[in-house]
């Protein structure tokens, strides 16, 4: 029972990367139709940010956590509009190069600077653990698992409660119909873009206090991500997030129950998933 | 003001499709206030041309004129505001949203409310009774609070209906309002076209020639993305041409 609570916990806090990156990709995927591939790299940036803040600059995990999601979500509008912009009437396939071409180069240029060693980060704003007898609770776990929590519920709110986010909920749904209404819907593609690279890199952040830092950490994250988002269904912004938290956990219960499938648990899950609802648990099937 | 009275004229219009010419110099006068149905065989290039007029696709050549500016090349967002409406061949409508909350969506698209970030429900009020009102127009009160996923097909299209006429529309284009419904559905949307047409200008497609015969002061006959022949109903249905290319197939 020890065991198993602590799992669940494990779960949960690894569910709240998945979930962060997922609704990343979700909007950008609804918005822009297009895989962002560098995904994995903006959290990996997110995480040497906070680490060269601290080392350069002598500014802490407050300091990073507020301005490099800013930094990157500016840097990420500056490259949808210079570049990925260009290629949307396009094959996707050009996109899909582009983004990919984007992780290889930040990636290749961590490791010049960095190495391929992880870099120490001993910034994280609480330390130590809710002690509950039986099991304990590191504190800057819990703190992780609320933040993103509170982040998914206010990008929620962003969605269903403003006239902006209805205006992107549609337009991820029914683009054309948006637009026969009279709906600009370019103005927010852009936008949207920088606000997914932004939660990445808000997840690369969090991340630095608890994972170790190296140019690689995106890379082998991001494509247990993309399965999250195959399970929740391509572009669904709710399932994104429902089937990361629920992914995280089952996959460290999976674990602790049958440990040989630790590497696989997730893809097992998504054929199973994708065999009985071919469009992911949320995504949109039929054509109302 | 020779053309005052043409509210959407289009001049050689083209469009290629990777070489493939699917709309070739097709140049079109619909009247004011009249409704002008587009007939022609699958494939014959109405829907293409219907992209082309609300600006979903660019034309190769040739030029659209609405309402006396010259729409080319812009967006279907700009060409929407201008008071063309049109509702499309395959149902859209958003699944899980309300028949209401559509048509307050579409009303709201049409106000200064653009600037205002937070949707309250205060706000979101203004627009219910209208759109009540609307749904009521098109026989669809009693369904206002249903997802649109759940309406039977029928509701749908009214629906849809419903939502073009929320933007108040001078143009309005509908792409084959009575496909795929049974003879009441389309005895009862034939009737609604003919009520909502008032002050309007309807530009439509159909298959179905009883609605077109019912409907139409003017048809266009399109074939392999050329107008065949155009004039009214009785004229166009009599012309060996027309009955040859399409009604043949049909009537017979
Ligand atoms: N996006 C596209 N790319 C390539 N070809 C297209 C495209 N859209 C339409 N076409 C082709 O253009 C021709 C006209 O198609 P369109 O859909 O306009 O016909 P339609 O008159 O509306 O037919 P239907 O009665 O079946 O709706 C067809 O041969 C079709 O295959
Ligand atoms: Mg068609």
């Amino acid at each position: 029972m020890t065991s198993f609570l602590q799992q669940a916990f494990n779960g949960l806090v690894s569910g709240s990367f998945y979930a962060l990156l997922a609704l990343g990709l979700a909007v950008i995927f609804g918005m822009l139709r297009v895989v962002n591939f560098a995904h994995g790299a903006i959290y990996t940036l997110g995480a040497f940010g906070a680490v060269w803040l601290a080392d350069s600059a002598g500014l802490g995990f407050w300091w990073a956590l507020l301005l490099v999601p800013v930094a990157l979500a500016i840097a990420g509008t500056l490259a949808e509009r210079l570049l990925i912009h260009r290629l949307l009437a396009l094959d996707p396939l050009y996109n899909f190069l582009l983004t990919f071409g984007i992780a290889l180069v930040c990636q290749d240029l961590l490791r010049m600077r960095y190495g391929s060693h992880s870099q120490p980060y001993e910034h994280a704003p609480v330390t130590g653990s809710f002690d509950l007898g039986l099991f304990e609770f590191p504190r800057y776990q819990v703190f992780t698992l609320g933040l993103s929590v509170v982040v998914c519920l206010a990008v929620w709110l962003l969605l269903t409660r403003t006239r902006i986010g209805t205006i992107v909920r549609a337009a991820i749904e029914r683009p054309e119909l948006t637009r026969a209404f009279g709906i600009d819907t370019g103005r927010w593609v852009t936008p949207v873009f920088g606000f997914g690279v932004g939660l990445a890199a808000l997840a690369g952040v969090l991340a630095a206090p608890m994972r170790a830092v190296n140019s690689g950490m995106g890379a082998d994250l991001i494509i247990t991500v993309f399965a999250v988002v195959v399970i929740g269904g391509l572009g669904s912004v709710f399932g994104s997030v429902v089937a990361g938290f629920t992914i995280g956990m089952l996959a460290a219960l999976g674990n602790l129950y049958f440990p040989v499938l630790s590497q696989t648990s997730v893809y097992l899950l998504m054929a199973v998933v994708l065999l009985i609802r071919p469009a992911g648990l949320f995504g949109k099937e039929e054509h109302v | 003001m020779k053309q005052s009275q043409a509210i959407l004229v289009t001049r050689h219009l083209s469009k290629d499709f990777r070489g493939f010419r699917a709309i070739n110099a097709v140049s079109l006068r619909v009247v004011a206030g009249t409704v002008h149905a587009l007939v022609g065989p699958n494939g014959a290039g109405k829907t293409t041309l219907f992209n082309l007029l609300t600006g979903f696709l660019k034309p190769t050549e040739g030029h659209v004129v609405v309402a006396g500016h010259d729409v080319t090349g812009h967006s279907p967002e700009r060409i929407a505001r201008l008071g063309v409406a049109r509702s499309f061949q395959v149902t859209s409508l958003f699944p899980k949203v309300t028949a209401r909350e559509h048509v307050e969506l579409a009303l709201q698209s049409g106000t200064g409310l653009g600037r205002i970030f937070w949707r309250t429900d205060r706000l979101m009020r203004r627009f219910s009774d209208r759109a009540v009102e609307l749904l009521d127009e098109v026989g669809l009160a009693r369904l206002a609070e249903r997802p649109a996923e759940s309406l039977p097909y029928g509701q749908k299209r009214a629906l849809e209906l419903a939502i073009a006429l929320a933007l108040n529309p001078k143009l309005l284009l509908l792409d084959e309002p009575t496909a795929g419904m049974g003879l009441e559905d389309v005895d009862r949307t034939t009737a609604l076209i003919a009520r909502v047409r008032a002050g309007r200008t309807v530009v439509m497609v159909e298959h179905n020639m009883s609605v077109v015969g019912s409907l139409a002061d003017t048809v266009t006959v399109l074939q392999r993305g050329e107008v065949l022949v155009e004039g009214p109903y009785e004229e166009v249905k009599a012309e060996p041409r027309v009955i040859e290319a399409y009604l043949g197939a049909h009537v017979a």
